[in-house]
């Protein structure tokens, strides 16, 4: 085995614990830190096949390298905006989860129930 | 001549603590520690690339993957501490978590078996790099790349850039519109957070400017000063030395759109004067990418800072 073929590797296993991570964890900043995970991996094997066509004196395809920068930083973007959203869910609904129930028992802007009573009880299962 | 190349086992090193950090920010309790674990995570990934021959992409993911990426992270793992608990009583039981993980394994799996089965020899662009990198005037092929070859791409990432600051800001309540971005920092006047928010900028400053010009023919590039920029501006911040501008003002909503808009600018001339859209007559090629590079830098230092400084949550008047 080579240094890119073990980087390759490094990259799919990277991109299994990111996306098991993206699945399982219920608070959406980890959510996100795993999609991040995940990405990292994919860009891991880009660059793995951008070393692979390390030719003419370079170390790498540089046209596959560019593409891979353009990529993070197009991640950063999308991951910035993601937080962003993220914030501001967490200010109106005081929950960072994705759950209908967490969002529909918390929510402080959730139409009041006809009687008046609060929304908050309301809106709980039987028998909590 | 050693049995095992050094070079490997270091290779096989530096893999296996990325993966235990990526393990650790994946399994810790609090969100906080999983932010710190993915700081460190990114600049070791930062070292895999420099041994992937990459040098370019590493100065990238070490300063927006581990740094503002971390930096965006820490902010708001502090910040959404009170709802760590109620999540965490959300965890899935185990029938989904095995449903996880195996589609984990199988993801894993495929791209491994694909990294496994690359064709040999590989197909690559790199001999078409550089015979046609000295038409740029530029010997970094990386940038040539990214400022001629494949130009559209990085126009189109500056207005990713626009877009993104755009969504942050229209996350603000309304009669915040027009306010300073974030919260005001607290910080210690004799602190060493401030010691360093004083020593730290004029030196990044320069190392910032400098990756900009070297990029022409060494590893670095605009982008990579700009993140350099906006760090250092964001140190200030944090420190309280600075706060961040009022999101009203003439001169940030120039500056802000200033790099795509000098991108787009040439592209268009070169539809009217040259051969097509972005395509620079040869003997201008250069001064044409520095221009548009000098432009961008400030674009990407004020555009990264204010997207990580989130959406205006104070009025202008406030502060101080």
């Amino acid at each position: 085995m080579n240094s890119a073929t073990w980087y390759g590797l490094l990259g799919a296993t990277l991109a299994g614990i990111g996306l098991y991570g993206l699945i399982v964890h219920p608070h959406v900043l980890r959510k996100i830190l795993s999609f991040n995970l995940l990405g990292s991996g994919v860009f891991l094997i880009a660059g793995v096949v951008a070393r692979r066509g390390a030719d003419a004196g370079l170390p790498g395809d540089p046209v596959l390298q560019g593409l891979v920068i353009t990529g993070i930083i197009v991640a950063f973007s999308a991951t910035a905006l993601a937080v962003a959203l993220l914030l501001r869910l967490a200010e109106a609904a005081h929950t960072a989860s994705l759950s209908p129930d967490a969002l529909a028992v918390q929510a402080g802007d959730a139409p009041l129930p006809a009687d008046g009573s609060d929304p908050g009880v309301a809106r709980r299962p039987e028998g909590a | 001549m050693n049995l095992v190349p050094l070079g490997l086992v270091l290779d096989i090193g530096l893999g296996l603590l990325a993966l235990a950090i990526a393990l650790f920010a994946l399994r810790t309790r609090t969100t906080y520690a999983a932010a710190v674990g993915f700081v460190a995570f990114g600049l070791l990934v930062a070292l895999a690339w420099f041994r992937l021959g990459a040098p370019d992409v590493a100065l990238t993911e070490a300063a927006i993957g581990g740094g503002l990426t971390g930096l965006l992270m820490l902010n708001a793992s502090a910040r959404l501490r009170a709802t760590e608990a109620a999540a965490e009583r959300e965890r899935p039981g185990v029938p989904l978590r095995l449903l996880a993980l195996l589609a984990a394994v199988a993801v894993a799996g495929a791209l491994a078996i694909a990294v496994l089965a690359l064709p040999t020899p590989a197909p690559t662009l790199a001999p078409l790099a550089v015979a046609n990198a000295p038409v740029t005037g530029l010997g970094n092929p990386v940038a040539a790349t990214l400022m001629a070859f494949r130009a559209t791409d990085t126009l189109l990432e500056k207005v990713v850039l626009v877009l993104a600051i755009v969504g942050v800001w229209s996350l603000a309540r309304d009669e915040r519109w027009g306010g300073r971005p974030g919260r005001r920092h607290a910080a210690d006047p004799n602190g060493v957070l401030v010691f360093f928010a004083r020593l730290l900028p004029p030196i990044g400053i320069v190392f910032g400017v400098y990756l900009l010009f070297v990029s022409a023919d060494l590893p670095g590039g605009a982008f990579q000063g700009g993140t350099i920029l906006a760090a250092m501006w964001l140190l200030a911040i944090m420190a309280r030395l600075a706060d961040t501008p009022t999101i009203d003002q003439r001169w940030l909503r120039f500056w802000l759109i200033a790099g795509p808009a000098a991108f787009l600018l040439v592209g268009l001339a070169g539809l009217a004067f040259g051969s097509g859209f972005l395509a620079y007559p040869e003997p201008l090629a250069k001064p044409i990418i520095l221009f548009v590079e000098v432009v961008k830098i400030v674009t990407v230092g004020v555009t990264l800072a204010l997207i990580v400084a989130g959406p205006p949550e104070r009025r202008g008047g406030e502060g101080r």
